[in-house]
C-alpha cells in the first residue's frame, strides 16, 4: 500500500466534504446552523461507513471468507474497533482539539476505567468487591475523571509540555502498576482483590450478556442453554441467517456501542457549540487573552480534561467487556495513545465530526485494511514463508510479497503506512480531513443580525 | 449589571447617561482614586523595566501614560493586570489590594486591558472573539452547556449578547467581517477588535495600550469621541499613546514614565512645559 491511493482517497473525501459543506476552499466559515450541519455531517459519516463496508465485503470475499457468519464476524470486529477509536478520538478532541491540552495518557485513563470497574464488580469470591456492574462502570468513570483532574492540577497551570510529560508518565505508571506482582493479587480487610498482573483478567459479563442470557456469569456454554426471552428471539432470528449465538451477541453489542458513540458525539457537539466550548477554544488559541477577559481558565481546563478522561475510561470499559470480556495490560501501551492522536490529526483536530471520521478512517484504512490485504495475499499465493536465501528473496517475487505481509511484519508495515500518511498529511493537509472548518461555538446562529435593527424584545 | 451600563450598544444611550450622571458626578467631585500603583518594581534579568512606579488614577478620567520606547509602560500595564507579579510594590483597585491576583480575577473585578500587540484568537471568527468577552455567561458552565433543560436559557442569553455584539462590531466598523476568521484581519482592524472585546466585558476601568496605532484618522476621531462618551458615563481609562496630539488633547492628567520611573505627573499644560519631559524625549518638541 503506497500513499498514492490513500491520497486519492483523501482527495475524494475532501471533494465529498466540500460538497457536504456546500463550499469551496479551505477557510470557509459555515454558519451556526448547528442542527442542519450535524445532520449533513452524520449523513456524510453514514455514507463513508457504508462505502467502507462495501470495500471490506469485497476484501473479505477476495480473502476467502466462506460464510456470511465469518464475514459478519470479521466486519463486527472492524466496526467495534472503529467505534472505540471514534469515542477515544472524540474524548481527546475535547482536550486537545478544543482546549489545547496535550494528553499523552489516553491509554492510561482507559486502563484506570477498566481496572477500577473490574475491582468493583468482579465477584467477591474472585478478585473484586462483587458490586453491581453499573456501580463498577460509574466507579471506573469517576476514578478516571478524578485522576485526570489530579494529574492535571499541578501541570495545568504550567506550559502545555508539562501536562504532556505528566500524563505520559502517569499512563505508564498505571500500566506498570497493573502489571506489577503486588498489584496482581492483594488482600484488604480480608477481601481478595487484584489486577491479574501481566495475565489477562476476565471482566464481569457485559450488559448485552445480561440482556440475552438468564445466567450470564456461568460461562458461555452454560449460559447459552438459558436465554432470556429477548435472547431467545434474537438467537432464533440469528439462526435463520446462519449466525450462532455468540455472533448474535457481538452484533447486538456493536449496536449498543454505536448508540454510546452517538451519545458521545451528541454530548461533545453540544459542548463545542456553547459558550463553554468558546472559552475552551479561546484557551487553545491564547490563554492569556481568555484570562485577561476574566475567564477562569484553570476551571475550564480542569473540567475539559477531567471529562475527557472520564469518557476515555468509559470507552475502555465498553471496549474490553465485549465478546470474551477480558483485558490485559498490553492493551494499554503508549501505542494506543499514539494511534488515537493519529486518528485525531487525520480527522481534523478541533472538529467533532472530524474526530468521528478520523477514528473510522484510521481503523479501517490503517489498522484493519493491511490484515485484509495480507489475507488476500495468503489465499492467492499460499502460506507465506520467509525466503530461504537472499537469492530466493529476489527471484521469487510472490513469496517475498507474502513474507512482507506475514503476521510478524504486518504491524511493521502498519507503521510504515502510518508514517507515510502522517508525512502526506503534514505536507498537504496539516489541518486534517475536517480541520480548517470553523465550527462556530454557539448554540445559536451568530451571523443572524435580525435582532439588531428590529425592536427590542 | 449589564443593564446599567451597556457598552458599545445603545448608541444614543439616553436612559443610561441619565441614570449615571449623578452617580458619576458624585464620584468625580469626590476625586476618588480608582487605581493606585504603589512603588511597583519589576526587573527581568539585569533590566529593571519598572523601578518604583507610583501614581494614582482618579475615577472618571482619561489618564495618559506616556514615555519613550522602553520606558516601562507596557510592563506597568502587565503589573497592574496581573500578567506579571511585581517584585515589590502594591496595586490597589477600587479600594481592594489586588497585588498578586491572577489576570482573570482582576478582569472580573472590573479592570480590563488591551494589548499593545493585538492578540486575536485567530482561528475563531471576529464574532466569536467578541462573544467571548461578556462576563457571567450562563452557558460557560459545563452542565448548562450540556443538559437539555438549560439549553433554552443559554440560547436566550446568547441572543441578547449577539445583539450587543453586532452593535459593538458596527460601531467599530467590523460588522462586515463578523464571520471572518480574526486571523484574516488587518493590523488596524485587530486593534479595533481588541478594543471591541474589551468593551464587551463591561469593565469599570480600561487600560488601553496604544489602541490607535494603525487606525485610520477618521476612525481614530470616532474612537476618541467614544472614549469621552464612555468617560461621561463613568468609565475610567488609562491610555498609553505615542501621538502627542492625542495625549495633549484628550488625556488629563498625564503620567510620564522614563526608565521605569515616574518623571512627571499633571495636566497637559504642566507636562508640556516640563524640562525633564522634553529632555526625556531627546529634544523632541511637544507641539501644542
Ligand atoms: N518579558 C520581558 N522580559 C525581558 N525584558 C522585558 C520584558 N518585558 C519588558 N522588558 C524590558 O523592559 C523594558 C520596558 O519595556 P516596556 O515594554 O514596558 O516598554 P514600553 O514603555 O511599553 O515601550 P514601547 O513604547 O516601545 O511600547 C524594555 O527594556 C524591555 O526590553
Ligand atoms: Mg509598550
Amino acid at each position: 500500500m503506497t500513499p498514492a491511493p490513500l491520497g486519492q482517497l483523501l482527495g475524494a473525501l475532501r471533494a465529498r466534504l466540500d460538497a457536504v459543506r456546500g463550499v469551496v476552499g479551505n477557510r470557509q466559515v459555515t454558519d451556526g446552523g448547528t442542527v442542519q450541519r450535524t445532520t449533513s455531517d452524520l449523513r456524510f459519516v453514514a455514507g463513508l461507513a457504508l462505502g467502507l463496508y462495501v470495500l471490506f465485503l469485497v476484501l473479505s470475499l477476495l480473502g476467502g471468507f466462506q460464510s456470511a457468519e465469518a464475514v459478519t464476524s470479521r466486519l463486527q470486529s472492524v466496526t467495534l474497533l472503529a467505534l472505540v477509536y471514534v469515542m477515544l478520538t472524540l474524548a481527546l478532541n475535547l482536550q486537545w482539539g478544543y482546549a489545547g491540552l496535550l494528553n499523552l495518557g489516553v491509554a492510561g485513563f482507559a486502563a484506570v476505567g477498566v481496572y477500577t470497574m473490574a475491582l468493583l464488580s468482579l465477584p467477591a469470591d474472585g478478585l473484586g468487591l462483587g458490586l453491581p456492574l453499573p456501580v463498577g462502570i460509574l466507579g471506573g468513570f469517576l476514578a478516571a475523571t478524578l485522576l485526570g483532574a489530579l494529574a492535571a492540577l499541578p501541570a495545568i497551570r504550567l506550559r502545555a509540555d508539562y501536562l504532556a510529560i505528566v500524563t505520559l508518565a502517569f499512563s505508564e505508571i498505571i500500566r506498570l502498576l497493573i502489571r506489577s506482582q503486588p498489584a496482581s493479587e492483594f488482600t484488604i480487610a480480608g477481601q481478595r482483590l487484584g489486577t491479574g498482573g501481566t495475565d489477562s483478567l476476565d471482566l464481569p459479563p457485559n450488559p448485552v450478556k445480561s440482556l440475552l442470557y438468564e445466567n450470564p456469569d456461568q460461562g458461555a456454554f452454560v449460559a447459552v442453554e438459558n436465554p432470556t426471552v429477548i435472547g431467545d428471539r434474537l438467537f432464533t432470528a440469528g439462526e435463520a441467517v446462519g449466525f450462532g449465538p455468540s455472533l448474535v451477541e457481538r452484533v447486538v453489542y456493536a449496536v449498543l456501542m454505536l448508540a454510546v458513540a452517538l451519545l458521545f458525539y451528541w454530548l461533545l457537539v453540544r459542548v463545542g457549540n456553547s459558550p463553554f466550548g468558546r472559552v475552551l477554544k479561546a484557551i487553545r488559541e491564547d490563554e492569556l487573552v481568555a484570562s485577561s477577559l476574566g475567564k477562569d481558565t484553570r476551571r475550564f481546563k480542569i473540567i475539559a480534561f477531567a471529562v475527557g478522561c472520564g469518557l476515555m475510561a468509559l470507552t475502555g470499559m465498553l471496549w474490553q467487556m465485549e465478546g470474551g470480556g477480558s483485558t490485559a495490560p498490553t492493551t494499554f501501551e503508549p501505542e494506543l495513545t499514539f494511534f488515537v492522536f493519529v486518528a485525531l490529526i487525520l480527522g481534523g483536530s478541533g472538529s467533532n465530526t472530524g474526530s468521528v471520521v478520523g477514528g473510522i478512517v484510521f481503523v479501517a484504512v490503517l489498522l484493519e485494511a493491511p490484515s485484509f490485504i495480507q489475507r488476500i495475499v495468503d489465499t492467492q499465493f499460499g502460506v507465506p514463508s520467509a525466503p530461504e536465501t537472499l537469492f530466493d528473496a529476489f527471484t521469487g517475487v510472490d513469496p517475498f510479497l507474502g513474507y512482507f505481509l506475514s503476521d510478524t511484519n504486518i504491524s511493521a508495515l502498519r507503521f510504515i503506512v502510518l508514517g507515510a500518511v502522517l508525512v502526506y498529511l503534514m505536507h498537504n493537509r496539516p489541518e486534517g480531513i475536517f480541520g480548517g472548518r470553523t465550527e462556530i461555538a454557539s448554540p445559536i446562529d451568530l451571523s443572524d443580525r435580525s435582532g439588531t435593527e428590529g425592536d427590542e424584545s | 449589571m449589564s443593564d446599567s451600563r451597556q457598552v458599545g450598544a445603545d448608541p444614543d444611550g439616553q436612559a443610561d447617561a441619565e441614570s449615571n450622571t449623578d452617580e458619576t458626578g458624585n464620584r468625580r467631585t469626590a476625586g476618588e482614586t480608582i487605581l493606585a500603583a504603589e512603588g511597583l518594581r519589576k526587573s527581568f534579568g539585569g533590566i529593571t523595566a519598572v523601578d518604583g512606579v507610583e501614581f494614582e488614577v482618579e475615577r472618571g478620567t482619561i489618564t495618559g501614560l506616556i514615555g519613550p520606547n522602553g520606558a516601562g509602560k507596557s510592563t506597568t500595564f502587565n503589573l497592574l493586570t496581573g500578567v506579571h507579579t511585581p517584585d515589590s510594590g502594591r496595586v490597589r483597585f477600587d479600594g481592594t489590594d489586588i497585588t498578586g491576583w491572577q489576570p482573570d480575577r482582576i478582569a472580573r473585578q472590573g479592570l480590563v486591558r488591551s494589548f499593545q500587540i493585538a492578540r486575536e484568537l485567530e482561528d475563531m471568527t471576529v464574532m466569536e472573539n467578541v462573544m467571548l468577552a461578556p462576563p457571567d455567561q450562563f452557558g460557560e458552565g459545563f452542565w448548562a452547556s450540556v443538559l437539555p433543560g438549560f439549553r433554552g436559557r443559554v440560547a436566550r442569553q446568547e441572543a441578547e449578547l449577539r445583539e450587543r455584539a453586532w452593535e459593538t462590531l458596527a460601531f467599530f466598523e467590523l460588522d462586515d467581517l463578523a464571520n471572518e476568521r480574526a486571523g484574516s484581519l488587518s493590523g488596524g482592524q485587530r486593534k479595533l477588535l481588541e478594543m471591541a472585546r474589551v468593551l464587551m466585558t463591561d469593565p469599570e476601568m480600561i487600560l488601553l495600550d496604544e489602541p490607535m496605532a494603525g487606525v485610520n484618522p477618521t476612525l481614530e476621531e470616532k474612537l476618541l469621541d467614544r472614549l469621552h462618551e464612555l468617560q461621561e458615563r463613568g468609565y475610567t481609562f488609562l491610555l498609553v499613546e505615542h501621538d502627542m496630539d492625542v495625549v495633549m488633547n484628550h488625556c488629563d492628567p498625564i503620567v510620564v514614565l522614563h526608565q521605569g520611573q515616574v518623571l512627571a505627573e499633571g495636566g497637559p499644560q504642566l507636562v508640556r512645559n516640563d524640562e525633564r519631559v522634553l529632555e526625556a524625549y531627546l529634544g523632541g518638541t511637544v507641539e501644542s
